[in-house]
């Protein structure tokens, strides 16, 4: 079977002792980032991108991937105990586990997430290495115009998952791939839009901008009114859940898993909407709806499941066609790019041990994860009563270190001024910078593949909609677009993300 | 007839898309567009420009049909600290050198706090310093002169 072939090679990989030391050094920053508020994953991936340059590309891109799963965990931890989701997946945490907690079972409402995380973690491991392979396959057909067809899905989903007006998102994006476009283009060598600044002429800097808009902005944003948190937290007992806990537990873990591995997949899904759209599922299904928002042990089990599972699979269109689903899919491309790989189906054929380490490195970091973190809630928790005046000056010291250890090009610092400014502006007007920031990724692929496919249909542009898998991609697109602009979803959708 | 009244918020983020619009729109003209068979490079950016200044109306439109709520606090205080902080570091780390530079940098982001005192300042700036002197300087072996030809 070549399936378990692959996976053994993923886990020798994964499991060498220098490998396992960088999983767990992501797995611990990331819960420890989950836990603190005001410095998400994005942010940290971004400011440690420069330094997993000298790492091997397999460990570096380990230790981002546990960044990112080990975040999700940790902001599950702090929304159950103090009711405050250290990370926007783990908002509908919230709602049900602090109930949990006030009535006294926070250690079975950590346990349940814990569980349901590790679960889907499991379960979705082994759908990413059932499905990446045949992904690779098909993705070795895509031709331009699917390519194209493929990122204007991604961008489109991009805004389904942004906050507030719809119209706002998509002018971000467009935004992000104008910004996309700065620099020198490659088919003539033309500059563009780069105001006469030498530096621009090889573009904007992409870690400079996602730690400006993701990680300086956030800063602004939390220092707009400080204020003391206080955090009562009694300790932790009772971690073990009865028996009609776990009897209660299970369908949603089932059901938040199969949810979160199929809307992680969708470029632009993910994390996120996985967990909102778990919850909705279970309130319905239950028999007794009234008790969630009550600490009702559904509503925990079921996100959480969900969130870790579309977390997992948003690594399918990374992986297999270069795409990124998010931000921090974004900033893992391009870790790839700085190590010299080129993002895309060919990874899994000329790096198997990369592709396999990486996906069998997400296995053992979520065992890591219920392993050591669970005896450790007390010491994540005291984390928390770290006042903020102190985490920020270190945030920007590394922020500032990080950037500039890219180029050692000083330009790149003014840039972080720059769009710190920018990103803190736009938040101000509700506008999000996520849709921003993948349109900035994926604004020179999506001219590159535009022209190309144009040359190739010698410009005719219905090759878009005549090529079938182009024009189901499209398709898709319009419906999502049409979904999410339709007045009642549109009035949903915001009344869902109210909530975090 | 209902008077002619815009909420402020969604007016000025309408401007912000438009006005960056009408920018890329105006230097893309300025460059070799060629045709939908052979794009030249302004083609792709105009067409963009274009779909940008169309959302901005949109949403001026918008912005006139109903009232958003107010701005909130702005974080002028933190805008003042936080902003200049990498920028020091720039204009610092090749002369003054990687040490003075995390020290410059985090000192000026710590007062981004009105809760933040001196004393505490000095402590955490210092110790700060130090740890990303080992950590990225002796660890990693980044590349930086920890003291700079300033001060020799």
């Amino acid at each position: 079977m070549d399936l378990f072939n692959n996976l053994a090679l993923g886990f020798s990989t994964a499991a060498s002792p220098w490998n396992l030391l960088f999983c767990f050094t992501g797995v611990m920053l990331g819960t420890l980032i989950g836990v603190l508020p005001g410095i998400g994953a994005t942010a940290t991936i971004a400011m440690l991108l420069p330094i997993t340059f000298q790492l091997e590309p397999v460990s570096s891109l380990i230790m981002l991937a546990g960044i990112y799963y080990g975040a999700q965990y940790g902001g599950s931890t702090t929304a159950i105990l103090i009711n405050m989701p250290g990370e926007s997946s783990s908002a509908v945490t919230a709602i049900d586990g602090y109930q949990m907690a006030r009535q006294g079972r926070a250690g079975v409402a950590l346990a349940t997430a814990a569980i349901g995380s590790f679960f889907a973690g499991t379960v979705s491991t082994f759908l990413v290495a059932i499905f990446a392979p045949p992904l690779t396959s098909i993705a070795l057909k895509f031709g331009a115009a699917e390519y194209f067809s493929l990122m204007v899905v991604g961008l489109i989903s991009s805004i389904a998952l942004a906050h507030g007006s719809v119209i706002k998102a998509l002018a971000m994006v467009v935004l992000g791939l104008l910004l996309g476009l700065v620099g020198t283009d490659i088919n003539t060598g033309t500059p563009r839009f780069i105001l006469g600044i030498r530096d621009l002429s090889d573009g904007l800097n992409f870690v400079a901008m996602a730690v400006g808009v993701f990680g300086v902005a956030e800063i602004l944003r939390n220092l707009e009114n400080e204020q003391t948190r206080s955090v009562m937290i009694k300790k932790v007992t009772g971690l073990l859940p009865t028996r009609e806990d776990f009897r209660r537990m299970a369908a949603p873990i089932l059901r938040g898993t199969a949810l979160g591995s199929a809307l992680g997949i969708l470029p632009g899904g993910g994390a996120i909407l996985a967990s909102f759209a778990s919850y909705t599922v279970e309130k319905r299904v239950s028999k007794h709806p009234q008790t969630f928002g009550k600490g009702a042990i559904e509503g925990v089990a079921g996100p959480e499941a969900a969130n870790n599972a579309g977390a997992q699979t948003s690594f399918i269109p990374m992986l297999t066609l270069g795409i990124p689903a998010n931000p921090v899919m974004a900033l893992m491309i391009g870790a790839m790019i700085i190590q010299g790989i080129v993002p895309g189906p060919n990874v899994a054929t000329e790096q198997p041990a990369l592709f396999w380490g990486i996906i069998a490195s997400m296995w053992i970091g979520n065992l890591m994860l219920i392993v050591l973190n669970l005896p450790m809630i007390g010491l994540w928790v005291k984390l928390l009563t770290i006042p903020y005046y102190v985490l920020f000056p270190i945030i920007l010291a590394f922020c500032s270190i990080g950037v500039y250890s890219v180029n050692s090009n000083v330009f790149d610092l003014y840039s972080v001024a720059f769009f710190g400014l920018i990103g803190y502006v736009l938040v101000k007007l509700h506008c999000e910078p996520a849709p921003l920031l993948l349109g900035f990724v994926l604004g020179p692929l999506l001219e590159e593949n535009l022209r190309r496919a144009m040359i190739i249909s010698r410009g005719d542009a219905t090759v878009f909609f005549t090529r079938p898998i182009s024009a189901t991609l499209l398709a898709i697109a319009l419906a999502v677009l049409v979904i999410v602009l339709l007045p009642s979803i549109n009035r949903k959708r915001e009344e869902i993300f109210v909530e975090d | 007839m209902r008077g002619f009244s815009i909420n402020g918020r969604d007016g000025l983020c309408a401007a912000i898309f438009i006005l960056l619009g009408v920018f890329f729109a105006m230097q893309s003209l300025g460059m070799e567009l060629g045709t939908a068979f052979r794009m030249g490079p302004g083609y792709f950016p105009l067409v963009l420009a274009g779909f940008l200044i169309l959302l901005g109306l949109i949403i001026l439109v918008q912005a006139t049909q109903y009232a958003a709520e107010p701005v909130g606090p702005i974080a002028w205080r933190g805008m003042f600290f936080i902003l200049p902080a990498p920028i020091v570091f720039g204009l610092t780390v090749r002369g003054l050198g990687f040490v003075p530079a995390v020290f410059l940098t985090a000192m000026i982001a710590a007062f981004a706090s009105s809760r933040m005192k001196p004393g505490i300042a000095l402590l955490l700036v210092s110790g700060l310093t130090i740890f990303s002197v080992i950590v990225f300087s002796y660890a990693l072996g980044l590349p930086f002169r920890r003291f700079g030809p300033w001060l020799d």
